[in-house]
Formats: structure tokens, C-alpha cells, sequence
């Protein structure tokens, strides 16, 4: 029990002696205060995401195409009949979905792999005092900072097979022949892992910058004296004191790539190809460019699914660790 | 206490991360009273400011004729019809639109659009004043059209004449064998110089020529009860037939692969890098404001296979066009006024000079500025070697699926890979999988 709850409960049994109705009634107002402001949180939080949620797996099991998509409340039930066309892994439906699934999750690791390395190598680098470092902080925020739509429509340029300029710089560097395909073809693979970096990395530095903010500083100086390098200091002291930030930046750059639809959507239009078959994308075209709306969601559904267990599973093995620690 | 807060935050943050794949976006744009209406353009120009600049005038004059204010918006092909499907569903569409006439169907079963039965015929002006062969492509047959033709296309041979010279090519190719080997003289070795440049990456142009070489290699893309038959012998030649160009042949630009609209493709050819473009008449818009002359390039009908393979059709075009549609529950007295107003003789004739079009009214058509022998060409194609898009309530689909598998196979054709009659039977089975998961 905290001070202030002691406090609370000693307050309330003075009340009881003395003038009792009045107070009684403060504390009952007292009472509902907290929830009536958190009404019109709760209010937008259910118009804005769980309403059309709970839409979304309504529409699963519907038959919803062109024909209902006026009155989509007429459509046919479906059944379970979307979701078996989404999992059948013997279709061509099903087969392209475990596609897109597993390039999504090989996509996922890379970009947050490294995003975390380079945010967490900068993140180090500019721990220290130095001259320029704000402006080399403000360079590194630049992709971050930008509308996603600029930058990676840059990116688009630059990789054009024809006019881009990384081909031209290839071919000036005499590495490639400058006619390599970025953006069709097993390349694009690469590219959009590169482009999916770049624009996630500076928000892994600027989290881990402003947790290492707080880090004590006396401790490196202890550890210092100590005789510890900076590899050592690195792994015994700012790992260890990260753990709480690590483990939701992780699970927040896990969450953000996995469903990325922007990157993907701007660089290569609607049409993506195989190689980088991204799920986002992927339960978009099944919804709109089939007209295939209950199919769509259900996909959405599965994906939700997945995430809500990886991200239930990551909660548990990591807190648990962090007990034991 | 803490590390459950942690919990409870990451766990809503899977949560509303995954919302995010269930919820479709919605846009609105309605709001009209009777004084006003919304108007979704379609892109017919060089750009969406070039299609501003070209309306910008003649909606002044319906306001000065009629009170009314029309709020324009031009919106490019690839999203066209992912807007349509979303004022569908959200009900809060604009009060007229401009359709690909290939989706008339698909549209008009979505039971979105005003029908234009003889009432409201009458008010646009009644159904004879518009040519036969536009009103073909405006829905089902036997069913009310939910759409009225505005600009009539279809598809052509653009091709760089003094590349044609210097080539020793004296005349456009007279037969698609004859094209083929024209373009293998054209392209030279090094990747300086193609015979051809496609629009390789966009699923709608693709789907035209899979539909149009099908024709004549003798295929249907689907029964006469309307069942998809994708897979087809002729229709695997017919998608082989365009894909060969950039895979088999090698003589089409590699960029092709990734050009998502006639435009992109345009550049290749105004730049000398391609000597031949498949197009429909609209593509002048684009070639001349990219800065070629119009005595440096030619236009001749798409050559034709020959001979015919058996059941094989004449065929070098689809009845191309864009339609016009008023969506229900708006303002349906203006939209009919505007509509009406846009298929008047007058303003066909400036507007179809302006974009490139051909006209879609009997009146307008014999106006001078269509006598050139360019555009008699294209009338010609239109009246004679064109048939019309299947008018199914798949169509649109048939143009995503097989529109999309196509892309794939130029771009694998692009990367290096042979593409074999195999490769390409198996997308179309993927795409027709596809389609009867949705039907």
C-alpha cells in the first residue's frame, strides 16, 4: 500500500466523525470523475477502431462482392468458406497468401534487425559530447521527419531502371552494367528492405537516444574506474539498463513493419511484385482489385490473430526474463 | 504494476495495428444541394492539370447556362475505380463520374448508378443521338445501361518514321508477323535502341491486349453463361503473343516491365529509344507534350495476325472509351443536365479535339475537325475492327486477375526469365482461381 492511498484511507475515516453527508457526497463525485474523463477517449477509441473492427470480422463471413457492396448488409453469409479459401495452402489463393505471409515475416526480421542496430550504433555514437552532434542528430531524424510519400517516392525515382540514379552510379562505379531492375524481379526484395530502413531506423535512434538520456552517469564513471572498456560498458550497463525500452521499441518497429502499407505501396504502386508480396498489400489487392471484400477480411482477421499471439507470446517470455533478472 | 501497464499498451498496440488492415478507408465528397454538383473526371489528358485547364471553361459555361456550379475532380486511372468501389460502399459519391466503358457492367451491377431508362434517356437528349457502336460498350446486353458514352478511343500503331527510315522500313507493318520482324530490324544490340515499348506494368492495358489478341487467335475469356475460361490453348497464345515481344523476341524496351500507364511508355517513345507504340488515339496528348512533332511520327491500325488461326477474328481493338454515370441519391435533376450537356454536339467537338478523342454522337462526328485521315483511321478501327470488352458484371475482375498475372510474367520476362507457354497457363489458372473465389 502507497503513502498516498494511506493518506486517502485516513482522510476518509476522518471524514466519518465529523459533518458526514457532504463529504460522503464529494467522494462519490470523486468517484466517477476519473471515467467521465476518460469517456471521450474510450468513446473514439471504440468509433475509431473497434467498432470498424468488429465490422471487419463481421464482413468475413460474408459473401460481400460488387453486387452488395452498396447494401453490404444484404450479402450472403458465407460461412467459414472465405477463411478456407485464405488457409487451403493446395489453392493458388492459399498458396499466395503462405507466400506473402513469409516473405512478410523475412521482411519483418531484416528491417527490424537493423533498424535497431543502426539506431541502437548511432544511438551509442552520439552519446558522447561532441562537436556537430546536433546536427548530425537532426541529419539522421530527417527520414523520420519527412511525409512518407515524399521520401519514398525519391526512392522510386532513384531505383528506375533507366533514369535512376543508383544505377547510374552502379555503372560510373563500373560494379553493374546500370540496367539492373530495382523495383520488379528478386531486387525488389532488397529494395524495399533498404527504403524500409532508412525511413524506420531514425525513430529506433531517437527512442533509444532519449532512453539513454536517463541513464545514470556515475555508474560508467564507477565502471570506468573499474577498468571496463566501452564494449564491456556497452553490454554490462546500457543493455541491461535499455531492457524496459528495448522491449518496447522491438515489439512496437515488430508491429509497424509487419503491417506497413505506405513504404510498399508508394514505391512500387499497385503493382507489387512477387518477391516483395508484402501482406498488407497483398489482403488490400485480394479486397479491392478482386472485389473480394469478405475474403480481404477474412485474411485481415488471421493476420490480426497472428499478431495478437507473437505480441502476447514476446509479453511473456520477455517479462518473465526481465523477473528473473 | 508497471510492467502490466507496458502489457496492456503493447497489447492495444497490436490490436489497433491490425484495425488498421480491417478498416477500409472512406472518402466523402458529397454534400451537393441542388445548386451544385461533384464531377469525378477521369484523366484524359497529359496530366491531371491538363484535364483542369481543358474543362476548367466548359464547366463555366453549363454554370452560366444552367445556375448550376459543378465541383470538379480529376482522378488518375490507377485509382479510378478503387474510388468508385469506395463512394460505392460508403454511399458518398459524387454526383456524376467518368467509367473505363469496360467496367460498365461490373459498375451497373453494383446497382450504384442511375439507370438510364427511356425517361432518362429523354432527358440527356434520347439514345439516337449517340453512335451505335459507343453504345455497345454500355452494359449488359438486354439491360438497362446504368452509363452514357462521352469519348470514343481505340487503339492504334504509333510509329517514329525516320526510325522506320533508317531501318530501310518503308511502310507500317501489314500483318503482326510483319510487325514482329520490323521490330527485331529496329532493335539494335547494346540496348541503345527497341523495336517496341509497352505499358507493361499496368494491369488495364494488359488485359486489353490479352482480350484483343484472344480474339484473334480464336479464344473467349469466358462462356456464353459467363464462366471464366482463362486457361484456354488460344488464350495462353493470345497472352504469349504480347508477352513474346519483351520475352521470346526481345524487342521491346526492358523498361517496359516497369511503365504503369501509356504515359510512362510515351517517353520511350518520344525519346528514340522505342520505334513503335501501342496506343489508343489519346496518346497524341502525351507524345506532343513530351515535344515531338507531329510530322515525325505516324499512326497506322495495329496489324493483325495472318493468316487467322481458325475461329480467329479480325480484331485489332477493344471499343475503347470512357463513359459517364450519375450516382443514385445525389443530385440526379442536375447530374442529368450536365451529362446532357457534356454529350451535346458543341461540347463533344471541342472537348474530343482538346483530348484526343473521337466523338461518341452522330451530330459531332461529321463535324470537320474529325475528317483528318489520322482520325478516319481510328473512327475506321472503332466501326469495323473492334468488338467490345466482354460486358459481363466480371469484366472489371477479368482485368485485375489477368491484368496483374500478365505484369508479373513481363516483368519475370524483363528479369531474364523465359516465359513458356506453361508459365503463362499457369498464371491464368491462378487468376481464374482468383476470380470464381470472388463470384
Amino acid at each position: 500500500m502507497t503513502a498516498t492511498e494511506n493518506a486517502v484511507r485516513e482522510g476518509r475515516r476522518a471524514g466519518k466523525g465529523s459533518a458526514k453527508t457532504p463529504r460522503r457526497r464529494r467522494v462519490a463525485q470523486n468517484r466517477w470523475l476519473p471515467y467521465l474523463l476518460l469517456a471521450p477517449a474510450i468513446i473514439f477509441e471504440l468509433l475509431v477502431h473497434v467498432i470498424p473492427m468488429l465490422t471487419g470480422i463481421g464482413i468475413s463471413f460474408l459473401k460481400l462482392n460488387q453486387f452488395f457492396l452498396r447494401n453490404w448488409l444484404e450479402a450472403p453469409f458465407a460461412g467459414l468458406s472465405n477463411y478456407h479459401y485464405a488457409v487451403d495452402v493446395n489453392g493458388s489463393i492459399g498458396k499466395a497468401l503462405l507466400w506473402s505471409f513469409v516473405v512478410t515475416i523475412g521482411f519483418t526480421i531484416l528491417v527490424v534487425g537493423l533498424s535497431w542496430v543502426l539506431g541502437m550504433f548511432a544511438a551509442v555514437m552520439l552519446q558522447r559530447s561532441f562537436r556537430g552532434r546536433a546536427l548530425l542528430r537532426t541529419i539522421f531524424l530527417i527520414p523520420y521527419a519527412l511525409p512518407v510519400y515524399a521520401g519514398v517516392i525519391v526512392w522510386k525515382f532513384m531505383l528506375s531502371r533507366d533514369n535512376g540514379m543508383v544505377n547510374h552510379l552502379l555503372a560510373q562505379l563500373h560494379i553493374t552494367d546500370g540496367h539492373t531492375f530495382w523495383l520488379i524481379g528478386n531486387n525488389a526484395f532488397a529494395s524495399i528492405v533498404v527504403v524500409a530502413v532508412w525511413r524506420l531506423w531514425p525513430f529506433a535512434l531517437l527512442t533509444l537516444m532519449a532512453g539513454m538520456q536517463s541513464l545514470p552517469t556515475d555508474v560508467y564513471e564507477a565502471a570506468a574506474v573499474d577498468g571496463a572498456g566501452m564494449w564491456q560498458q556497452f553490454r554490462k550497463l546500457t543493455m541491461p539498463m535499455l531492457r524496459g525500452i528495448n522491449q518496447v521499441l522491438i515489439l512496437v518497429l515488430f508491429l509497424w513493419t509487419f503491417n506497413d502499407f505506405n513504404v510498399p505501396y508508394t514505391l512500387f504502386s499497385a503493382s507489387i511484385p512477387k518477391s516483395a508480396d508484402l501482406i498488407s498489400i497483398h489482403v488490400y489487392q485480394s479486397s479491392f482489385q478482386n472485389f473480394n471484400f469478405g475474403l480481404g477480411s477474412a485474411m485481415s482477421v488471421l493476420l490480426l490473430l497472428f499478431l495478437l499471439v507473437v505480441t502476447g507470446l514476446y509479453l511473456l517470455f520477455t517479462s518473465r526474463r526481465s523477473r528473473r533478472a | 504494476m508497471r510492467k502490466r501497464i507496458l502489457g496492456v499498451v503493447a497489447l492495444s498496440a497490436a490490436l489497433v495495428a491490425g484495425a488498421g488492415g480491417l478498416t477500409a478507408c472512406g472518402s466523402s465528397d458529397s454534400g451537393s444541394d441542388s445548386k451544385t454538383i461533384t464531377y469525378w473526371a477521369s484523366n484524359q489528358g497529359s496530366s491531371l492539370q491538363n484535364d483542369k485547364d481543358v474543362l476548367g471553361p466548359e464547366l463555366k459555361k453549363f454554370t452560366k447556362q444552367t445556375g448550376i456550379k459543378v465541383k470538379l475532380q480529376v482522378i488518375g486511372w490507377n485509382d479510378l475505380l478503387n474510388k468508385i468501389t469506395t463512394a460505392t460502399t460508403s454511399g458518398q459519391g459524387p454526383d456524376v463520374v467518368n467509367i473505363g466503358n469496360t467496367w460498365s457492367a461490373s459498375l451497373a451491377a453494383t446497382g450504384a448508378f442511375v439507370d438510364f431508362d427511356k425517361s432518362h434517356m429523354d432527358k440527356i437528349g434520347g439514345q439516337d443521338k449517340f453512335l451505335a457502336t459507343s453504345m455497345s460498350s454500355t452494359g449488359a446486353a438486354g439491360k438497362t445501361t446504368a452509363s452514357v458514352p462521352l469519348y470514343g478511343l481505340s487503339y492504334g500503331l504509333f510509329y517514329n518514321k525516320k526510325m522506320f527510315a533508317d531501318a530501310g522500313i518503308k511502310n507500317p507493318p501489314a500483318s503482326w508477323q510483319e510487325l514482329v520482324t520490323d521490330a527485331k530490324k529496329l532493335t539494335k544490340p547494346g540496348g541503345k535502341q527497341y523495336g517496341i515499348t509497352l505499358a507493361g506494368a499496368s494491369y488495364t492495358e494488359n488485359a486489353h491486349f490479352a482480350f484483343i489478341f484472344g480474339q484473334q487467335q480464336g479464344g473467349n475469356f469466358f462462356d456464353k453463361s459467363g464462366k471464366p475460361t482463362f486457361d484456354t490453348p488460344a488464350n495462353v497464345k493470345a497472352v504469349q503473343q504480347y508477352t513474346d515481344l519483351i520475352s521470346k523476341d526481345k524487342v521491346a524496351t526492358p523498361a517496359s516491365a516497369e511503365h504503369t500507364t501509356t504515359n510512362d511508355a510515351v517517353e520511350d517513345f518520344t525519346s528514340g529509344k522505342a520505334a513503335m507504340l501501342l496506343g489508343q488515339n489519346n496518346t497524341n496528348t502525351g507524345i506532343e507534350a513530351n515535344g515531338m512533332k507531329k510530322s515525325d511520327y505516324a499512326v497506322a491500325p495495329i496489324p493483325i495476325l495472318t493468316p487467322l488461326p481458325a475461329g480467329g477474328k479480325k480484331i485489332n481493338s477493344h471499343v475503347a472509351g470512357i463513359n459517364i454515370a450519375a450516382f443514385k441519391g445525389g443530385n440526379e435533376t442536375g447530374a442529368m443536365k450536365f451529362i446532357k450537356f457534356m454529350t451535346s454536339a458543341k461540347e463533344q467537338v471541342i472537348l474530343d479535339k482538346a483530348f484526343n478523342a473521337l466523338p461518341v454522337t452522330t451530330e459531332a462526328a461529321k463535324d470537320p475537325a474529325f475528317q483528318t485521315p489520322e482520325n478516319k483511321m481510328f473512327v475506321d478501327v472503332l466501326a469495323n475492327t473492334s468488338a467490345p470488352m466482354p460486358m459481363i458484371t466480371d469484366e472489371s475482375q477479368f482485368e485485375t486477375t489477368v491484368g496483374n498475372a500478365m505484369k508479373d510474367l513481363i516483368a519475370q520476362a524483363a528479369t531474364g526469365k523465359t516465359v513458356s507457354a506453361a508459365d503463362v497457363k499457369k498464371s491464368l489458372d491462378d487468376a481464374q482461381q482468383k476470380m470464381q473465389s470472388g463470384g
